[in-house]
C-alpha cells in the first residue's frame, strides 16, 4: 500500500493522458480533437517533470556560481541537493514540438474549414460521400 | 467510435498504470534517473561548462544537438503554417474601409474612388466592426517596451537564472501579438513585416546551426564550443559558456519571429488582414 | 573530413534549408540547385560513411565532444550505414525526378516546398544516424510535421487526410516518447548503447514490459502496421506527386528500420524473442496485414490509391521478417528495407509522370498509355515485375530470404500470405498493364482519326532519366544481391540471432 501511495502522480498524468486520447479518438470535431492532443502532451509533459522530482532538493541552479574561477575547489556541489536537470531539458524540448505540432494542426483545421465550411466531422464525411 | 476510444483509453491506461508498479517511488532520491546520469550534470557543469543554470548548460551544452532540431521543429512549423495557408495572390475587395482615427467614424471607398492619403489621420481596416478601444490600445502601447525588456533579460540572463532562448524569444514574440491583438493585425505587420518573420526565423537557427558547424570548420566535432576558444581568445571552459549565450541568441531570434510568423498566418488564415 | 561525415550528412542539408528558405524569397530559381547539391553532399556522405564503416567496424561520433551517456552520440554500424545510403539516394533522386511537377503543382510556394523537403530528409537521415533515444523523438517530429505539411499540399481532400495522418502520427509519437520515459525512469539513462547494457538486469521489470509495449504501438502506428493503417491511403493518394513520391518510400521504411534498431540494440534479441513470448501473435498480425493489404488493394480502381495498400502489405513482410526471430528472416526484412524503397520509388515515379502528364490516375485514365509514354511504362513494367518478385529483379531475393525464414520458423501462414501477396500483385498489375498496352487511348479531341497511331507524349527527360536510374537500380541490386547480404546485411545481425 505504502508503495503504491508513493506513485500516484503517475495515476493522475497516465489518467490525464488517458482523457487526452479518448478525446481524440472518440470526439467529432476535429478542433476538439486538437484539444485533446494537447491534453495528451501536455500530461507527457507532466509526467516527465515528475521524473526529476527529488526529495529534499532543490532547483537545478547552483548558488554562489557567477561563473569567476570555475576549478574544481571553489566549492563543492552535491548531487543530492539539486534536482535531475535531465527531464527539464527534454520537456522544453517537447513543449517546442507540442507548440509546433499545434500550430500545424490549427492550419490544417482552417484548410479543411474552407473547404467544406464545417469542423464536425460526421458532416464532412457526408459531404465526401455525397459527391 | 465512442466505445472504441473508451476501450483504447482503458486499455491503454490500464498497461501503463501496470507498467508503473516496478517504478521508484516519487520524489525518491535513490531513482536510477536521479543516480545514473544526473549527478554528473549537477556536479560537473560548473567546472566543464562554468554555466551555473545546470539546464541552461545540459540544453545549449551537453545535449545541444537536441536543442538545435528543438529549434528546427518550430522553424519547420512556421514554414508549414505559411506554406498552407497563406494567399498570395489574392483579390483585393470592391469596398475598401478606413477610419479616421481621431472621430473613430468609417468611410467606405467604393472601386475606383479616390483613396485617403497614407497619413495617420485614416487607417485602413476589413470589416465595418473592427474594435479599437483608446484605453486597451494605450495601456498595451506602455506595456509592450517593458514586455520586449523584459524578454531580452530573460535571454541574456539564461546563464545564472531560470531563462533562456525558448522562453524570452516566446515574450518577445507574445509583445508583437499583444500589440496585434490590441490594435489589429495590420498594425502589427507593418511594425514587423512579413519578411522579416520569414528572414529571422531561419537566421536564427541558422545561428544556432552554424554556431556548430564553426565548430566543426575549427577542427573539433561537431557542437563543440571549446573549439571556439581560438576565436574568443578565452580559455575552452569559459568558450563553452560563450557559445551556450550565442546559441541562446539564436534561439530566441528564430523562435520570436517563428510564433510571430505562426500566429500572424493563423489569426488572418493567411490573408495578413486584420485577423481574428 | 571523413571522419565528420556522420555530422555533414545532417548539418549540409539543414543548413541548406535555412538557406532555401531565404533563397525563396530573392529568386526562385536558386531553391533546385541548392536543394540538389545540398542533398547531393549528403548522399555522398552516406555513402563514404557506409565504405568507412565496412572497412573499420561501428563509428562512433559524439557530438559537442562529450563522452556517449552525457551528450548524444553517433553509432553507425552496417545497419545504419545501409539505411542512410538509401535514404539520401532516393531522396537525391526523387528531388530531381520531382523538378518539373514542383514547378507545376506550386508555382508561388516553391522556397518553402524546398525548405520542407530538404527539412524532411534531414529528419529522416537524423532518425537513422542517431544513438540518443531521445534525439530520435525530436527527429521524428522533424520528419512528421514537415511530412503533414507536404501531404497537405495536395489537392482537395489532403488537407483532411493530413490532419487525420496529424492525428494519428501525434499519437504515436506520443506512444513513443512515453515508451521512452518509462525506460528513463527504470535506467536513469537515454543513450541507446547504454540502456541496452543496464537492462538485463531489469527483464523481469513490468516497466519494461510496459516501455517495450507502448514503443512498439507507436512506432507501428508511425509505419502503418495493419489495424493502424487507415490513416495512409488518403494521405498519401491525394498528396502532391513530389511528396508522396518521398513520404512513401522513405517514412514507413524508416519507422521499421527504428523497430529493428530497438529490437537489436536496445531491447536486444533475447528480450524481444526469447522472454517476451510475443513473437508468433506479432507474425500472426503481419500475416493479416498482408493479406489485408493485398485484398484491399485488390478492391481499388485506382492507381496511386492501390499503390499504397501495397505499401501497407509490403510493411507487414518487413515487421513479419523481422519478428520470425531468426537470422533469413531478419536478412530478407533488412534487404527489403533497400529493395522496397527502391521498388515504391520506382512505381511512385510513374504515378507522378503519369499525373504530370495526364492530370488523373484512375484505371480508365491509363488506357494506351504504353504507346503514349512508352519510356515511363517500361521502367513500370520493371517495378511491377521487382513488386511481384520476378527473378532478376531485387524483389525475388528479398521475398526469398524472408520465405526461407518463414520455412525455418516453420510459419507456414506466413510463407502462404507471401506467396498469396505476390499472386494477387501479379493480378494487379497485369490488370493495369492490360488496360496500359491493349485497351486503345481515348482521345476527345482525336474522334475522326480513330485509326491512326497514338503520338507518343513523354514525360520531359528530367524525369525519364532518373526513373530509369531506379529501374536500373532494382535489377542491379538484384544481381549483387549476395554482396549486399554477406558484406553488409550479416554484420548487422548480432551473433545471437541464428
Amino acid at each position: 500500500m505504502q508503495m503504491l501511495v508513493a506513485k500516484y502522480n503517475y495515476w493522475i498524468y497516465i489518467t490525464l493522458m488517458m482523457i487526452g486520447l479518448y478525446a481524440m479518438i472518440a470526439k467529432n470535431n476535429l478542433v476538439k480533437k486538437i484539444v485533446g492532443m494537447s491534453i495528451f502532451q501536455t500530461a507527457i509533459i507532466l509526467f516527465y517533470v515528475s521524473i526529476g522530482a527529488k526529495r529534499g532538493a532543490t532547483i537545478p541552479i547552483i548558488e554562489h556560481g557567477h561563473g569567476e574561477g570555475h576549478g574544481a575547489g571553489t566549492h563543492m556541489v552535491h548531487a543530492v541537493d539539486y534536482i535531475n536537470p535531465l527531464p527539464h531539458v527534454l520537456m522544453l524540448t517537447a513543449i517546442v514540438v507540442a507548440v509546433a505540432t499545434l500550430g500545424v494542426a490549427l492550419a490544417l483545421a482552417i484548410r479543411v474549414y474552407n473547404r467544406y465550411n464545417t469542423l464536425e466531422e460526421d458532416e464532412i464525411l457526408a459531404q465526401i460521400r455525397e459527391k | 467510435m465512442k466505445i472504441i476510444g473508451l476501450i483504447i483509453a482503458v486499455l491503454t491506461g490500464a498497461l501503463l498504470i501496470y507498467g508503473t508498479v516496478d517504478f521508484p517511488g516519487w520524489a525518491d532520491p535513490a531513482s536510477p534517473a536521479s543516480t545514473h546520469l544526473s549527478p554528473h550534470f549537477i556536479e560537473k557543469t560548473m567546472e566543464e561548462t562554468s554555466v551555473p543554470n545546470i539546464v541552461t548548460a545540459v540544453l545549449a551544452d551537453y545535449r545541444s544537438y537536441d536543442t538545435m532540431f528543438e529549434t528546427t521543429v518550430i522553424f519547420s512549423g512556421g514554414v508549414v503554417c505559411f506554406i498552407l495557408l497563406r494567399i498570395f495572390r489574392r483579390k483585393e475587395p470592391e469596398d475598401r474601409l478606413y477610419r479616421h482615427v481621431l472621430t473613430g467614424a468609417t468611410i467606405r471607398v467604393k472601386e475606383g474612388g479616390k483613396i485617403p492619403p497614407d497619413s495617420d489621420d485614416f487607417e485602413r481596416i476589413d470589416t465595418l466592426w473592427t474594435p479599437h478601444d483608446l484605453i486597451i490600445k494605450t495601456v498595451c502601447r506602455l506595456l509592450i517596451p517593458f514586455i520586449q525588456l523584459f524578454g531580452l533579460y530573460v535571454i541574456a540572463h539564461g546563464h545564472h537564472s531560470p531563462g533562456g532562448g525558448f522562453q524570452g524569444g516566446v515574450i518577445l514574440g507574445a509583445s508583437i501579438m499583444l500589440l496585434a491583438i490590441s490594435q489589429d493585425l495590420r498594425t502589427a505587420v507593418q511594425r514587423m513585416r512579413e519578411k522579416v518573420d520569414a528572414l529571422l526565423s531561419p537566421t536564427g537557427v541558422f545561428i544556432y546551426a552554424g554556431t556548430g558547424a564553426l565548430c566543426l570548420l575549427l577542427g573539433l566535432n561537431f557542437m563543440d564550443y571549446s573549439a571556439l576558444a581560438s576565436v574568443l581568445y578565452v580559455d575552452p571552459v569559459t568558450a563553452r559558456s560563450h557559445g551556450i549565450l550565442i546559441v541562446e541568441i539564436g534561439v530566441g531570434v528564430a523562435v520570436m519571429a517563428t510564433i510571430i510568423w505562426i500566429y500572424n498566418n493563423l489569426s488572418s488564415a493567411g490573408k495578413y488582414d486584420e485577423g481574428l | 573530413m571523413s571522419e565528420q561525415y556522420p555530422a555533414l550528412l545532417v548539418v549540409v542539408p539543414l543548413l541548406s534549408a535555412l538557406v532555401i528558405c531565404v533563397a525563396g524569397w530573392v529568386n526562385k530559381r536558386l531553391c533546385f540547385p541548392i536543394a540538389v547539391a545540398a542533398l547531393g553532399v549528403a548522399a555522398y556522405s552516406c555513402i563514404g560513411l557506409l565504405l568507412r564503416v565496412l572497412d573499420e567496424g561501428v563509428i562512433v561520433y559524439k557530438l559537442g565532444g562529450w563522452d556517449p551517456p552525457m551528450g548524444i552520440a553517433y553509432y553507425v554500424d552496417h545497419l545504419n550505414g545501409l539505411v542512410l545510403s538509401v535514404v539520401s539516394v532516393v531522396a537525391l533522386l526523387n528531388l530531381i525526378a520531382s523538378k518539373k511537377s514542383i514547378d507545376q503543382e506550386f508555382p508561388d510556394k516553391i522556397g518553402p516546398f524546398y525548405t520542407l523537403y530538404v527539412l524532411m530528409v534531414t529528419g529522416l537521415l537524423g532518425i537513422v544516424v542517431t544513438g540518443d533515444a531521445f534525439n530520435l523523438y525530436v527527429l521524428l517530429e522533424i520528419a512528421a510535421l514537415t511530412g503533414y505539411g507536404l501531404l497537405a499540399m495536395g489537392e482537395d481532400r489532403a488537407p483532411l487526410a493530413a490532419l487525420n495522418y496529424l492525428y494519428m502520427g501525434t499519437i504515436g509519437a506520443c506512444f513513443y516518447l512515453l515508451g521512452v520515459g518509462y525506460l528513463y525512469i527504470v535506467t536513469g539513462s537515454l543513450n541507446m548503447v547504454d540502456i541496452a547494457k543496464i537492462l538485463p538486469s531489469l527483464y523481469q521489470s513490468k516497466a519494461v514490459l510496459g516501455a517495450f509495449i507502448i514503443l512498439m504501438v507507436g512506432v507501428w502506428l508511425k509505419m502503418a502496421f495493419f489495424p493502424l493503417h487507415a490513416w495512409l491511403p488518403n494521405a498519401y493518394t491525394y498528396a502532391p506527386s513530389a511528396a508522396s513520391s518521398l513520404i512513401a518510400p522513405l517514412v514507413t521504411k524508416v519507422m521499421i528500420y527504428v523497430m529493428i534498431r530497438f529490437i537489436l540494440t536496445v531491447f536486444t534479441p533475447e528480450f524481444a524473442f526469447n522472454i517476451l513470448a510475443v513473437s508468433d501473435s506479432i507474425v500472426w498480425l503481419a500475416v493479416i496485414a498482408i493479406v489485408m493489404g493485398a485484398i484491399l488493394a485488390l478492391a481499388e480502381r485506382n492507381l496511386k490509391k492501390m499503390l499504397t495498400y501495397i505499401v501497407i502489405a509490403e510493411v507487414g513482410y518487413m515487421v513479419g521478417g523481422a519478428w520470425l526471430g531468426n537470422r533469413a528472416g531478419m536478412t530478407g526484412a533488412i534487404l527489403h528495407i533497400v529493395n522496397d524503397a527502391l521498388m515504391t520509388l520506382c512505381v511512385f515515379l510513374v504515378a507522378g509522370n503519369i499525373v504530370y502528364k495526364l492530370k488523373g490516375y484512375a484505371f480508365d485514365d491509363l488506357k494506351g498509355l504504353y504507346r503514349k509514354m512508352p519510356f515511363t511504362m517500361t521502367a513500370f513494367t520493371v517495378g511491377v515485375l521487382s513488386m511481384i518478385g520476378v527473378p532478376p529483379t531485387c524483389g525475388f531475393f528479398s521475398k526469398w530470404y524472408l520465405i526461407l525464414g518463414a520455412i525455418r520458423a516453420e510459419h507456414w501462414f506466413f510463407m502462404g500470405a507471401l506467396l498469396f501477396s505476390s499472386l494477387v500483385n501479379a493480378v494487379l498489375f497485369f490488370r493495369i498493364i492490360e488496360i496500359a498496352f491493349f485497351e486503345p487511348f481515348t482521345d476527345h479531341h482525336a474522334h475522326g482519326h480513330d485509326h491512326q497511331p497514338e503520338p507518343i507524349d513523354e514525360a520531359p527527360l528530367s524525369m525519364v532519366v532518373p526513373l530509369w536510374i531506379v529501374a536500373a537500380a532494382l535489377v542491379i541490386v538484384g544481381i549483387y544481391t549476395s554482396d549486399i547480404v554477406t558484406k553488409i546485411i550479416q554484420f548487422a545481425i548480432p551473433e545471437g540471432i541464428l
